[in-house]
């Protein structure tokens, strides 16, 4: 396990290339679920201000 | 198809069957792909375990350019159309291809310093990706800066349009220049010359990573649609206060 981790000696390149990718990748996830509920809240507010 | 898909209410009826496909598909080819990109693919015989960034390096450069390619092709539907969804699906593709882009220099950096021994080289590869990163971010910045909605997908439409330029100078730039980035080996006339047993954990995390750039792109323009709809009730009501 541990000599599978150090990837021949280049964990410290090859970790952190996967790791910035998954964490990009779990960024742009997050972002656009907290953009989409954003939008939903707003035109929730919009649409009753609308039918006041 | 860009007409059919024009008409917002078709657009929202296509996204609601097409975003859990995508998303779908995102996950039963990233999630094998990346057990044979980490596990169960041998070493290369020359880079050696390091071909393991690859499999995220080579896809986020294919993002990089396709959804480039992707906000270019809607911005001329925009601007010459005027398809109100065609500037949604070009603003909801800017910073998506920008983390791609962004992770296509982070993990080629990785991997150029072991290989090559620099993080970095003035490379016309290196060199013409850092400018398509920039074209995306300049995109976003023009967008944002403009108070005028319409002036702002006009221009950045232009801006989008004039950055297509850049995309056969990153794909060729290993044929025109003595570039230290390898040629390609997979999207070649000749058929790829990659190793089968290397190719499938890319083809599987390529297009696992395409099929998640669509779902993300769907996914926001639905959510920039409902934007704008909130926002135009909300001139109405400014409008009558």
């Amino acid at each position: 396990m541990s000599e599978y981790l150090a990837m021949g000696g280049h964990a410290a390149f090859i970790w952190p290339a996967w790791g910035l990718t998954a964490l990009g990748v779990a960024g742009l996830i997050a972002f656009v679920l907290a953009e989409r509920r954003a939008a939903r809240k707003r035109l929730a507010r919009e649409e009753t201000e609308a039918g006041r | 198809m860009f007409s059919y898909l024009a008409n917002p209410a078709r657009f929202d009826r296509f996204a609601r069957i097409a975003i859990p496909v995508t998303g779908f598909l995102a996950l039963v080819l990233i999630l094998p792909g990346a057990w044979f990109a980490l596990f169960a693919s041998p070493p290369d015989y020359q880079q050696g375990e390091t071909i393991r960034i690859m499999y995220v390096h080579v896809p986020a450069a294919w993002l990089g350019l396709a959804l480039y390619l992707a906000m270019g092709v809607a911005s001329f539907v925009y601007f010459v159309w005027r398809h109100p969804v065609a500037d949604v699906a070009a603003a909801s593709i800017a910073p998506i291809g920008a983390v791609f882009a962004a992770l296509c220099l982070a993990s080629g950096a990785l991997w150029g310093k072991p290989t090559w021994g620099a993080w970095w080289v003035w490379d016309a590869r290196l060199t013409s990706m850092l400018i398509q990163l920039l074209l995306f971010l300049g995109y976003m910045a023009l967008r944002g800066a403009l108070e005028d909605e319409k002036q702002a997908a006009k221009s950045a439409a232009v801006l989008a349009m004039a950055g297509l330029v850049n995309l056969p100078i990153v794909k060729f730039s290993v044929d025109w220049w003595a570039s230290l980035h390898q040629g390609a080996s997979v999207m070649r006339l000749d058929g790829p010359t990659i190793d089968p047993s290397q190719l499938l954990p890319l083809l599987l995390m390529a297009t696992g990573f395409t099929a998640l750039a669509g779902w993300l792109v769907l996914y926001r323009m639905r959510s920039v649609i409902i934007d704008r709809r909130a926002r135009a009730l909300q001139a109405q009501r400014e409008a009558r206060a």
